[in-house]
């Protein structure tokens, strides 16, 4: 017996995927055409008019120092994002997995954050770092630090570091979480008859059969810190000082509508989307081969 | 090589007002080089009972001893035993040789002499070309070798089986069977091996502990288990189909069962007056399922007809003579055997 409704109608399947359809095209593809066409023009001073200009747009980022300096931003900001971001998460994945009493209760609060807008992540932050009267700028002025992320740039890049991961947690415990109960316990036990210690048990075992979770992790915290911590750059440091924490997709933002230099701004974009297909593509190219048992 | 001594072994969960025994002081020594089996339902505790063997469960009471070392707070790996798990518990990232060398590497065995200890299990195994084969690639029984060879190349004084052929079909099992007798043979080493089938029981076993709720209803040799039951539960546990309890038998005692195996009756023109409910054939004999009627109830006796013998009627009233001297009795209340 056939189980699956058929449709006899030709137009109906097209009419049941129209809603997705249309979201994509309006909210995915027509902005992105668009600034790929914009990055091939420029405006004139005062607007009124566009001029074709090839890849000239292209050609003065690369010459741009600035431009070059966000690259470095970045990729600081997103290593760091993503190597704390996983490390913590998943250190308090390994604990929560040993918990018996009160379970749910630690995953839960473990779980909140994520429900944090990145705006909100990002005053809150400010409001504990604002200097002197914010909670941890006070602390830390009693024990000699003068916290201030409006003039330190150091200060401000850890500031920011610091409330992307806090907001990133939630979403990696979750996998490493799930990815760790997936392990037999019986190879760990398996493991601790032939000797290993619970160290060795972690690096050589469970490590390694927790590495396409991992590796899927990094792929999405990347992009995470890549784009989504905006909003918490934004809120905090605005890309400040000067522009040491103006990362990519804050310069694409700040070039256009504080600048005003369209072609440049849509051309960053266009840079930024060929590294986020980049890393999609290895992503499903490793996924689907190396790491999965 | 080692012998085994439990001592009034308890294990509870929880604790206080809310724990839970689950082994009730279990007693057993298992002599140096024997092949214990452990057998019974599921939830007896026979399991939990070889996971404290193995150091993987806290031992609640009691004290277990391998060689002339008590263990009981001794660490899984400083207990010199090897166990092959249920679902083999192979690391699925690692070569069947690295699955075979983890323990050694660990325990700093120089490299030639791995590699000479997995050739040789590997062997013994019949795995050498599949040395550099991740567990995925292999077939159930191979990974159920790969874990057999895992616990060989660490040359342990005990090895500790929990039902290890349960996940192999019908045919590989009995061929694993023989093959694990075969290796404790050659090998020598003091085994423990638990399961649910009667029949891998009573075909590995040296002797056999017969487990039931918590509590090791008896220990012996299969024979002896067989012949003489300690209990109703050991006699309607081994052998298939179970032995006829029959609780108000005649000419016995009141308070008194009597069971009697179904090969040991035999059909003859007097003595206990039966109704052919069912007839069932499996090659080589016929089983005979008879209704006896006492008072308002009845009971079920089975009888083994071997082939050749004239099979009743169904529906036909038939009389048995049950063998005298193979009826057993036990005490109704409690079950034990008289």
């Amino acid at each position: 017996m056939e189980k699956r409704v058929r449709f006899k109608s030709r137009w109906l399947p097209w009419v049941l995927v129209a809603p997705q359809l249309a979201i994509t095209l309006i909210f995915f593809y027509w902005p992105a055409a668009q600034a790929l066409l914009q990055s091939v023009m420029m405006d004139a001073p005062f607007g009124g008019s566009l001029e074709f200009v090839g890849l000239d747009n292209f050609r003065q980022l690369f010459n741009d120092p600035d431009y070059l300096a966000s690259f470095r931003t970045t990729a600081i900001f997103s290593i760091l994002v993503a190597v704390c971001g996983l490390s913590i998460s998943l250190l308090l994945a390994v604990m929560a997995n040993r918990v018996v009493r009160g379970e749910r209760f630690y995953k839960t609060l473990l779980i909140w954050p994520y429900a944090v807008a990145p705006v909100v992540a990002g005053v809150l932050w400010v409001f504990m770092f604002a200097s002197p009267m914010g909670v941890i700028a006070f602390w830390l002025q009693a024990v000699g630090i003068n916290w201030n992320h409006l003039l330190n740039s150091n200060h401000a890049m850890t500031l920011i570091i610091i409330a992307a991961v806090w907001k990133q947690i939630s979403y990696n415990f979750l996998f490493f979480l799930a990815g760790l109960q997936s392990i037999p316990k019986s190879l760990i036990e398996a493991a601790a008859i032939d000797g290993a210690s619970p160290w060795r048990r972690f690096w050589t075992i469970v490590f390694p059969l927790l590495s396409p979770t991992t590796f899927f992790l990094l792929v999405i915290n990347v992009v995470y810190s890549f784009f989504d911590t905006f909003g918490i750059i934004d809120a905090t440091t605005k890309g400040g000082p000067g522009k040491d924490t103006s990362i990519l997709v804050y310069k694409v933002y700040y070039d256009g509508f504080k600048a005003m230099d369209m072609g440049g701004s849509a051309a960053q974009s266009v840079i930024l989307m060929a590294i986020v297909v980049t890393l999609t593509v290895i992503q499903f190219r490793f996924v689907e081969k190396k790491v999965q048992y | 090589m080692a012998s085994i001594t439990l001592s009034k072994v308890f294990k509870s969960y929880g604790s206080g007002k809310t724990a839970n025994q689950v082994i009730h002081g279990v007693s057993a020594e298992i002599h140096d080089g024997e092949f214990v089996v452990v057998v019974g339902p599921s939830g007896c505790g026979k399991s939990t009972l070889l996971r404290m063997v193995a150091g993987l469960e806290e031992i609640s009471g009691g004290e277990i001893s391998i060689g002339s070392r008590v263990v009981n707070d001794l660490e899984p790996s400083e207990r010199d035993i090897a166990m092959v798990f249920q679902n083999y518990a192979l690391y699925p990232h690692m070569s069947v040789f690295d699955n075979m060398a983890y323990g050694l590497k660990i325990a700093r065995v120089p490299k030639d002499e791995i590699k000479a200890r997995v050739d040789k299990a590997a062997k013994i195994l019949e795995l050498g070309q599949y040395l550099n084969r991740k567990p995925r690639e292999l077939s159930g029984g191979q990974r159920q070798r790969v874990a057999m060879g895992r616990a060989i190349v660490r040359q342990p004084q005990v090895f500790l089986f929990d039902e290890p052929l349960s996940n192999l079909d019908a045919k590989l099992r009995a061929h694993t069977r023989l093959e694990i007798q075969k290796l404790h043979r050659d090998l020598g080493i003091t085994s423990l091996f638990v399961t649910h089938d009667q029949v891998e029981a009573m075909t590995l076993a040296q002797r056999m502990i017969v487990m039931n709720a918590g509590i090791m209803e008896q220990f012996g040799t299969p024979e002896e288990v067989y012949a003489r039951p300690a209990s109703t539960f050991v006699a309607t546990f081994i052998g298939s189909p179970p032995m006829n309890l029959i609780k108000e038998a005649p000419g016995a005692k009141p308070g008194v069962t009597v069971g009697i195996r179904p090969e040991h009756l035999d059909i003859t023109d007097s003595g206990w007056a039966l109704t052919v409910d069912a007839l069932e054939t499996l090659g080589a004999e016929r089983l005979v399922y008879g209704r006896w009627q006492h008072g308002e109830g009845y009971e079920l006796v089975i009888i083994r007809c071997d082939e050749g013998r004239p099979v009743p009627q169904l529906g036909s009233t038939i009389h048995v003579t049950p063998r005298p001297d193979r009826l057993h009795y036990f005490d109704t209340t409690t079950g034990k055997r008289i």
